[in-house]
């Protein structure tokens, strides 16, 4: 049993082709300062739930948050989440209100392989904060060619 | 108007009985996977459930019947039928999948057109038929008749095919548990279908998940509806007889 | 109409922060995947989704190609008063599709 035969049988013809990793920070850090009004996001207060290791990149089940009382004064505004390596960088971007208690919500992405996940919250006082996290995408092993 | 459909969080932790060696996809999974299975609210399978109970209730074909005019209410009239397919038709004489039977019931009963297979409505109907022996062991029939589609069966799993070379049995028998490439190799035992495959992104009927396994290997997939698909989900039965339903699973 | 499951809480004490999930059956095609010829499939996705609770937006979202098809989301909202629960998803080819829920708060 050749193991080169083996592992090269189990790669599938890739549905989103991923972004060479050079040319992905800059699009990210654009994107992120596009949302940003070009403001330097902190880190912290935003979180990003997402499983280390991944099956199957398609459905990448995430939860995003941001600590914050949400009153009328003091509420997360909107959080955005943009990947490094997808067919482009944007993934969602959640709009919050006091009325929605906490600012916390799931959902299922694609990832087109392993790469990083940035969260960008913005609150009501007009700053940013930023966190993220890195994801590990495997292949399953038999793959039908689309 | 509601649906009569009764949504249960299931939160078994594993589908195996304590005794039983074997271990179901659904125990290879992650937790992330494992979670969307569990909860009916969360499993996208269930949408495809859905569909099948409002098919059932529809009247189709030249006959204006649905299938509840003969079958009433599928939680009764489907209680353990799926855990008993492929299973022998005397008509046909020949063992038949539950896809072809429901397929067999819309042409001859409902006089409707042929549900093709992989069709959205096919694989809605058979997901919902199935689901009402959730929780049910398989229970292969002791029909003689079935013998040797069974036995045949056995020779496909065991038979070394394509260009890899490799039988099912080399990799979900004797290297169960280890890894191809970043996955870990199930056991193969069909105790969910249909399933909702996150690389499908979609519903897949277990002929479906054969024809990429065998393409994994570089042969020739056996047609849809091949008697040799027959015959292999009949010998895959048997080996997981006394095993749960799970549908409709989830997978990677 | 697209297939939804949805979990919404039919009552709560005022005050209370209730979750919400639904699922849409939606193919969400990207725009970059190649199909069965080896030509791109063009985008056809739901592109934004919205809660509105007591005729107030309270919660929506915008998505992208990366969010995976049969689109699950959960969030929460603070139960306030009895009312409708109008939940909206929109996106190419004129997708639009609304579901309705009632809470009761007491």
């Amino acid at each position: 049993m050749d193991r080169r035969q083996l592992i090269f049988a189990g790669v599938a013809l890739c549905s989103l082709a991923p972004r060479p990793a050079g040319a992905a920070s800059a699009e990210l850090e654009a994107a992120v300062r596009d949302f940003t009004g070009g403001a330097a996001p902190r880190d912290g207060r935003v979180h990003l739930d997402v499983a280390p290791l991944v099956e199957n990149g398609n459905t990448v089940p995430l939860t995003v948050s941001a600590d914050s009382p949400m009153t009328e004064a003091d509420h997360v505004s909107a959080i955005a989440v943009f990947n490094a390596r997808n067919p482009q960088r944007d993934v969602a971007i959640f709009h919050f209100t006091p009325r929605s208690g906490r600012a916390t919500v799931s959902t299922r992405i694609r990832l087109a392989t392993s790469q990083t996940l940035v969260a960008v919250a913005r609150m009501s006082d007009g700053s940013y904060w930023t966190t993220q996290s890195y994801v590990i995408v495997t292949l399953a092993g038999c793959i039908e060619e689309s | 108007m509601r649906r009569a459909l009764l949504l249960v969080a299931v939160t078994v932790a594993s589908w195996a009985r304590a005794d039983d060696p074997r271990r179901s996809g659904f125990d290879f999974m992650s937790p992330g996977t494992q979670a969307m299975q569990r909860d009916d609210m969360q499993n996208p399978g269930m949408l495809w459930v859905q569909d099948g109970e409002a098919l059932w209730n529809a009247k189709a074909g030249a006959h204006d019947k649905s299938c509840a005019s003969c079958h009433g209410a599928a939680a009764t009239s489907m209680r353990g039928v799926a855990a008993r397919y492929p299973a022998f038709d005397a008509q046909k004489g020949m063992p038949l999948t539950l896809g072809q039977r429901i397929d067999i019931c819309r042409q001859r009963h409902q006089g409707g057109t042929a549900l093709a297979p992989e069709s959205r409505d096919l694989l809605s109907l058979e997901a919902y038929v199935s689901l009402q022996s959730r929780g049910m062991a398989i229970a292969p029939p002791d029909d003689r008749r079935l013998e040797t589609f069974r036995e045949r069966g056995r020779r496909w799993f065991e038979k070394r095919m394509g260009q890899l070379n490799f039988s099912c049995a080399q990799c979900h028998t004797d290297n169960a548990g280890q890894r191809l490439g970043g996955s870990v190799i199930p056991e193969a035992h069909p105790t969910g279908y249909p399933i909702y495959r996150l690389e499908w992104q979609g519903m897949g009927s277990l002929q479906r998940r054969l024809r990429t396994c065998m393409s994994g290997v570089r042969a020739e997939p056996f047609p849809m509806g091949s008697i040799e698909m027959t015959e292999l989900e009949l010998y895959l039965a048997q080996r997981a007889a006394g095993m749960h339903i799970e549908t409709p699973a989830v997978r990677p | 109409m697209a297939r939804t499951l949805i979990d919404a809480p039919a009552a709560a004490k005022r005050g209370d922060i209730v979750e919400i999930r639904l699922l849409i059956a939606h193919a969400m095609e990207s725009g970059h995947r190649a199909g069965p010829e080896g030509k791109v499939l063009p985008r056809d996705i739901i592109r934004r989704f919205s809660c509105r609770y007591g005729g107030e937006l309270v919660f929506s979202a915008e998505l992208y190609p990366a969010i995976a098809a049969n689109p699950y989301i959960a969030f929460q909202i603070l139960a306030t008063e009895s009312g409708a629960l109008v939940f909206t998803w929109e996106g190419d080819n004129n997708f639009a599709q609304t579901e309705t829920r009632t809470i009761t708060v007491t």
